[in-house]
């Protein structure tokens, strides 16, 4: 990767042999645009992670820890290279979509909109995916607990 | 920021699901009618944003332009719709019998199964993905494995049989995969007998996996450090039979599908995707390679032992739903050649790592030994640690790049566990693909992706 496609607010990383770059979120659009350019024409895989039971992940010095984290994986077919934005995402602000870069983000924001309650501005079509269009809640939040239906005789036997 | 304090206790609208019968509704999910939304969502759905070039974004542009809403209607294809394969609904907007606008709508299969996947233990997490793209369960559990090894730094330490046994299990799953994609195909357009010939020669291949892994299907067999049980006696005569099989079957295919008309007339120019458009929608396996760019991650960023054996890459040249059936018929062959090689190359040795972390005791010890049975428990009841950091694994499935994301707080369970699922992805070509076209070939878009319901939904 070109150090020039870097960004001010971005912090390189390597681990497993997998290139990661911890990017700000108010230099997000800018550095995606940035790998667009330099040949990361596909953005594979667009999702989050809530770590509000595990505020205490490694990060790199100089990343300042949220709650939630965006998880983009851009590949270059030219290249042969991957690379792995994680960006820090406090509950409650919005995202820029990556709409007008990748449309292929279109579903992936969705989901993770659906899933953890992440709002994407200027998506076009910013709609649960997977959940009904009236369910309560955002099922991969850590603080959502896995539903449960009543058994009507359970317990029966005790 | 929130501490962990609040978690065990919170529990929202998941608790209890209290409002159990009451109806749930799409509504904003749905496709609007054309006077709902601005005209630059119009142009957006259209392809403004994939980069065209100028004279194809107008040619879009023309099919949209010229429709009134009076002579529009939007109708419903799915959920319950025997050739949309499994439960996927796409609400089409017609003029006349040419498509204008179509959106499909998902999760009517969605179970929850990454959330799920955050309950199990590494050691359980196998049956999980399995279970997500049914047609290619080894190819799953093969990325699952793979995340975790790397996670575990033991990616390195496999031995070479489990690699060589993983990659004959993952290359007849792609075989069988795209079998059943011969059948399902050949359905959809009227070929019915080509259906029953897809599932009859799958099943000998599915007969095949019964043997090795005990299960037609959602097998768990490949595991974080090896495989389950090494391979059965008489395997080899059993994979030479498939291979023998085969070659005369699919040139029945030839003769049933690619040398006729009317099967050629119904496929051919239909569902076009231009390589611009395949990129931009991060479209992959034989839908990316269908426009023409050699692109196969076994090729390009070689896993297992891939490097090691000599495939071709099939690539069609116009990006229509002929070449994505003719690649799979080809990349059947491709897989028989793999496998034949494998044959040769296979290697003695473990099928599984020697690494007391992550591997049971032979069963054989468990019944002398009282350490080997305290072990056996704890792995298989508490599962093994992985130490902390995140991940992402991708490997060349039938329907594209499956991907497996895990980040892991140095507990047995993932923290989080994510499937980049290839339909789901796949699935956003449709749009595109059906634009233009005859309703009458909407089915034949929607099986030229070949999607798989259960890893669209997870």
């Amino acid at each position: 990767m070109n150090a020039e496609a870097l960004s001010a607010g971005v912090v390189a990383h390597e681990v497993n042999g997998q290139q990661l770059l911890f990017v700000e979120l108010s230099a997000y659009l800018d550095t995606v645009t940035r790998l667009h350019n330099d040949g990361f024409t596909m953005c594979i895989d667009l999702t989050a992670v809530d770590y509000l039971a595990y505020p205490s992940r490694k990060v790199p010095a100089g990343v300042h820890t949220e709650r939630f984290e965006l998880v983009v994986n851009l590949l270059s077919i030219a290249k042969r290279e991957r690379v792995r934005l994680r960006v820090q995402v406090a509950d409650g602000i919005p995202v820029p979509s990556l709409f007008d870069i990748h449309p292929s983000t279109e579903a992936m924001e969705r989901e993770v909109f659906d899933m953890f309650g992440i709002s994407f501005s200027g998506h076009p079509d910013l709609t649960r995916i997977l959940m009904p269009e009236d369910w309560d809640g955002h099922p991969l939040r850590k603080d959502y607990a896995p539903g449960r239906i009543p058994v009507q005789f359970k317990g029966a036997a005790s | 920021m929130t501490t962990l304090d609040e978690r065990p206790t919170a529990t929202p609208a998941g608790g209890v699901i209290s409002s159990a019968g009451a109806a749930t509704s799409e509504g904003a999910q749905e496709l609007q009618p054309r006077s709902a939304i601005s005209q630059q969502a119009l142009m957006r759905e259209a392809g403004s944003v994939l980069r065209l070039s100028e004279s194809a974004a107008a040619e879009l542009a023309s099919v949209a332009g010229d429709a009134d809403e009076d002579q529009t209607m939007i109708i419903n294809m799915g959920p319950q719709h025997p050739s949309t394969h499994g439960v996927l609904r796409l609400m089409l907007e017609l003029q006349g019998e040419t498509v204008l606008r179509c959106k499909p709508i998902i999760g009517y299969l969605h179970t929850g199964m990454e959330k799920t996947g955050e309950s199990l233990t590494f050691m359980q997490g196998g049956t999980n993905v399995t279970r997500m793209d049914y047609l290619s369960p080894l190819n799953n559990e093969l990325v699952f494995s793979m995340a975790t090894e790397k996670l575990l730094g033991i990616d390195g330490d496999i031995p070479e049989r489990a690699q060589w046994m993983r990659m004959l299990l993952s290359e007849l799953n792609r075989m069988s995969s795209h079998l059943l994609f011969m059948a399902t195909n050949g359905m959809d357009l009227g070929a019915v007998s080509m259906m029953l010939y897809g599932w009859r020669e799958r099943e000998e291949v599915l007969r095949f996996f019964q043997k090795v892994t005990g299960l037609r299907m959602n097998h768990n067999f490949i595991r974080p450090g090896g495989l389950a049980a090494d391979l059965p006696p008489g395997w080899r005569d059993d994979v030479l039979h498939i291979l023998d099989m085969l070659p005369d079957r699919l040139a029945e295919y030839e003769v049933l599908m690619t040398g006729q008309p009317i099967w050629r007339e119904r496929l051919q120019g239909v569902g076009v995707i231009t390589q611009s458009e395949a990129i931009a929608l991060a479209a992959t396996g034989p839908i990316l390679r269908s426009t023409g760019i050699t692109w196969d991650l076994r090729k390009d960023m070689p896993y297992l032992k891939y490097s090691e054996v000599d495939f071709d890459v099939v690539v069609g040249l116009h990006g229509d739903a002929y070449d994505r059936y003719a690649i799979r018929l080809q990349e059947i062959r491709e897989s028989m050649r793999i496998v034949r090689q494998i044959l040769d190359k296979m290697p003695t040795g473990n099928y599984r790592i020697q690494n007391k972390k992550v591997t049971p005791p032979p069963r054989g010890r468990i019944d002398e030994s009282m350490e080997a049975l305290i072990h056996h428990f704890k792995i298989f009841t508490e599962g093994f640690k992985v130490p902390e950091g995140e991940v992402y694994v991708a490997i060349e499935s039938p329907r594209g790049e499956v991907g497996c994301y895990i980040a892991s707080d140095g507990s047995a369970v993932p923290y989080r566990m994510h499937v980049r699922a290839p339909s789901f992805v796949n699935v956003q070509c449709l749009p595109h693909m059906m634009r233009g076209g005859l309703v009458a070939d909407a089915v034949a878009v929607i099986s030229s992706i070949d999607p798989v319901l259960g890893e669209v939904d997870r």
